[in-house]
């Protein structure tokens, strides 16, 4: 199956390892992700007036790139770009005013049809069936304790989100499959500060100590989440939860894609473990994932 | 410390108009049950609590509002609208009611004012969605 | 007698609201110089390349703006003109040798293309019609050589900078991003580098000197050595 993929600006940079390990696993269940052509920026964070069309442009230029295609699907990774790309999907399907007024605005791109379907990778996997992931798997993650952690765009609100927004259980569902162990995080859906890691990194530190150390204590070795944003923030920001906690232990965080991607066994290149600040390798190699004589990225 | 509220008025009556137009919700709706309040996860920073924000809003009260630093607080994580019994988004709220100071170009986050090692810390992701924000 | 009349032909423009008639020979820059006007500032090389004399104009009872290099546009009937002679734009300051061709430094540099909402004015605006905002979109996500690649026309004019509703100024970023281009990521020429170093090691002066003395000598014979010189190609 050959599926048109939006990457979005942080996949490209901080989220490398997410998008190496997505495309990587992908293809052994016989996906190929496809970059969007000419995408542009989702904005990130939808707009919430009903006033402003201007900043719902961007997603639906990268829908009407996907419709050029003559393609009728199109896969994110990042939650902040599922989340934004499908409430403009859902806007102009619901809006046919506004839909004109920005195929007018946008008139050298061929006009929107609101034909084409947003949808998070994990959606797509719950399709395929986790059973089938099942069978490809050729070093099951025995041993390892994960802590899923949804945050809030990928469940909510929930006529955009891909799972029940209180009670989601797709991220667990995938990482027992994976042959992890999984503990119940009553932060899982808490948001980690989003945006607020700029103007106010106390506050997103605050959060991330919550969510991380109950993960820590209640057993888990690691996270596993969808979100580069989350990612930075409970990652490259535990260097300001341990400033403002002592107590603090660090905890490796993962992408879902990069544990696809150990199970089936891919090389260690794809799976961009070299960017984390909390280096999850020492872990992965005390659970025998990962085999010690292989040389670390980082160390070439 | 008290203060008397004037309400009832026209300009408090627009204004509220005003804020339940923009942000598209049923304001009026609200109950105050205090849901969204008790699901906020950044409600410790904020002055006015996401129940007290829609009641005020019902109620017109424009300089509490655009003053109050819970516009700037809320994280739009959209805990509020899962909890609302009547489906009310508040983060639509606070969006509505941070557009009344940002289109009259009262940025809160100014891009240039980030130090160099913070624009090399922090990713695009974070910096994008802070000015959709943040900044007019 | 055909010619002459084309010679003849005068279209009605209006230059800054007034109404004139000019030839409709003319590009605009003439037309304002036939209508009077004197460029001080705002124009330049007036060959369509350094980008000075960035014009907008509109048509009578058409809401559209367009946009163009005087020099490089010829008027039209019920043209209505102006000229802009400066953008205030935004530019970095930075020592390029300081600089490392990292993908985020168009963003720290620059830090206002965060707030691109991908409208597409910028490229609405472009008289060279490149792809203004994939290049702007190509700069947040890091992409240099796309960013180089992409702006490679860019001729400074400001017209995208001026359009541009998030306030960003585009030229300038894609001009840092060539300059990152060219000193860190781009080949580099080894033959050029070779052929400066045997110059400075003056391999080809006592060549240079005996072609000059020819020069004063024997001019016929120097022009045949340069018609039968050896050309290498590739």
């Amino acid at each position: 199956m050959k599926i048109p993929y939006f990457p979005g600006c942080s996949l490209k940079t901080i989220g490398e390892g997410f998008e190496k390990s997505a495309i990587a696993s992908a293809a052994v269940l016989d996906i190929e992700l496809n970059e969007l052509p000419r995408w542009v920026c989702c904005g990130t964070v939808s707009s919430l007036t009903t006033d402003d069309l201007m900043h719902h442009l961007a997603p639906v230029r990268n829908l009407i790139r996907v419709q050029d295609l003559e393609e009728t699907q199109l896969v994110t990774l990042c939650s902040v770009c599922y989340s934004t790309l499908k409430r403009s999907n859902t806007l102009v399907k619901n809006d046919p005013e506004k839909l004109k007024t920005m195929n007018q605005f946008m008139y050298r791109e061929s006009d929107y049809q609101c034909n084409v379907k947003v949808l998070h990778f994990l959606e797509l996997l719950r399709e395929i069936g986790f059973d089938k992931i099942k069978e490809k798997i050729k070093k099951p993650l025995r041993g390892l304790t994960l802590s899923p952690y949804y945050g809030c765009l990928l469940v909510r609100p929930k006529e955009f989100g891909i799972d029940d927004p209180e009670t989601p259980t797709i991220l667990q569902a995938l990482t027992k499959a994976l042959g992890a162990d999984v503990i119940d995080n009553p932060y899982q859906l808490k948001c980690c500060g989003s945006y607020h890691t700029v103007d106010k990194p106390n506050l997103v530190a605050d959060l991330g100590y919550k969510i991380l150390t109950y993960a820590r204590n209640s057993g888990a070795d690691a996270l596993v989440l969808s979100c580069p944003l989350c990612a930075f923030n409970l990652d490259n920001r535990q260097r300001e939860i341990k400033r403002q906690y002592p107590d603090f232990v660090e905890i490796p965080i993962l992408y879902f894609t990069q544990l696809m991607a150990l199970a089936f066994d891919l090389d260690e290149e794809r799976l961009g473990f070299d960017i984390h600040y909390v280096d999850p390798v020492p872990l992965l190699k005390e659970k025998q994932l990962l085999i010690d004589s292989l040389p670390l990225i980082k160390e070439k | 410390m008290s203060k008397t509220l004037k309400l009832d008025s026209e300009d408090a009556k627009k204004f509220a108009a005003k804020i339940q137009e923009r942000s598209g919700e049923p304001i009026d709706m609200c109950f105050q049950c205090g849901e969204c309040s008790s699901a906020c996860p950044v409600s410790p920073e904020m002055d006015l609590m996401p129940s007290t924000l829609v009641r005020f809003t019902q109620l017109g009260l424009k300089d509490e509002l655009i003053n109050a630093k819970t516009i700037w607080v809320c994280a739009s994580c959209f805990h509020c609208v899962a909890r609302c019994p009547k489906g009310i988004d508040v983060a639509k709220v606070a969006e509505a009611l941070r557009q009344e100071l940002l289109r009259k170009k009262l940025d809160y986050v100014e891009v240039r004012d980030l130090s160099m090692e913070e624009r090399q810390e922090i990713p695009q992701i974070a910096i994008i969605s802070n000015l959709r924000k943040f900044s007019r | 007698m055909e010619e002459e009349a084309e010679k003849e032909k005068m279209v009605k423009v209006y230059i800054m609201g007034r109404e004139f008639e000019v030839p409709a020979t003319l590009n605009i820059v003439k037309a304002f110089e036939y209508a009077g006007y004197r460029f001080v500032r705002g124009i330049g090389c007036r060959g369509g390349y350094c980008g000075a004399c960035a014009t907008v104009y509109r048509f009578k009872d058409d809401y559209r703006l367009n946009f163009a290099l005087a020099c490089q546009k010829a008027v039209e009937n019920n043209m209505y003109l102006t000229i802009l002679p400066f953008m205030p734009a935004e530019k970095a300051i930075y020592d390029l040798n300081n600089l490392k061709p990292r993908g985020s430094v168009l963003l720290e540099l620059y830090p206002e293309i965060a707030r691109c909402v991908a409208c597409n004015t910028c490229t609405k605006a472009c008289p060279q019609e490149l792809e203004v905002m994939d290049y702007v979109q190509a700069a947040i996500r890091g992409d240099i050589e796309e960013v180089s690649n992409l702006s490679f026309d860019c001729i400074q004019c400001g017209l995208c900078a001026m359009r541009c509703p998030a306030e960003i100024v585009p030229y300038n970023v894609g001009q840092l991003a060539r300059r990152l281009y060219g000193k860190y990521i781009a080949p580099q020429a080894m033959h050029t580098h070779k052929r400066v170093e045997e110059i400075h090691a003056c391999v080809f002066d006592e060549e240079l000197d005996n072609y000059s003395l020819l020069a004063k000598e024997d001019v016929e014979k120097l022009k045949k050595i340069y018609v039968e010189r050896e050309i290498k190609v590739g």
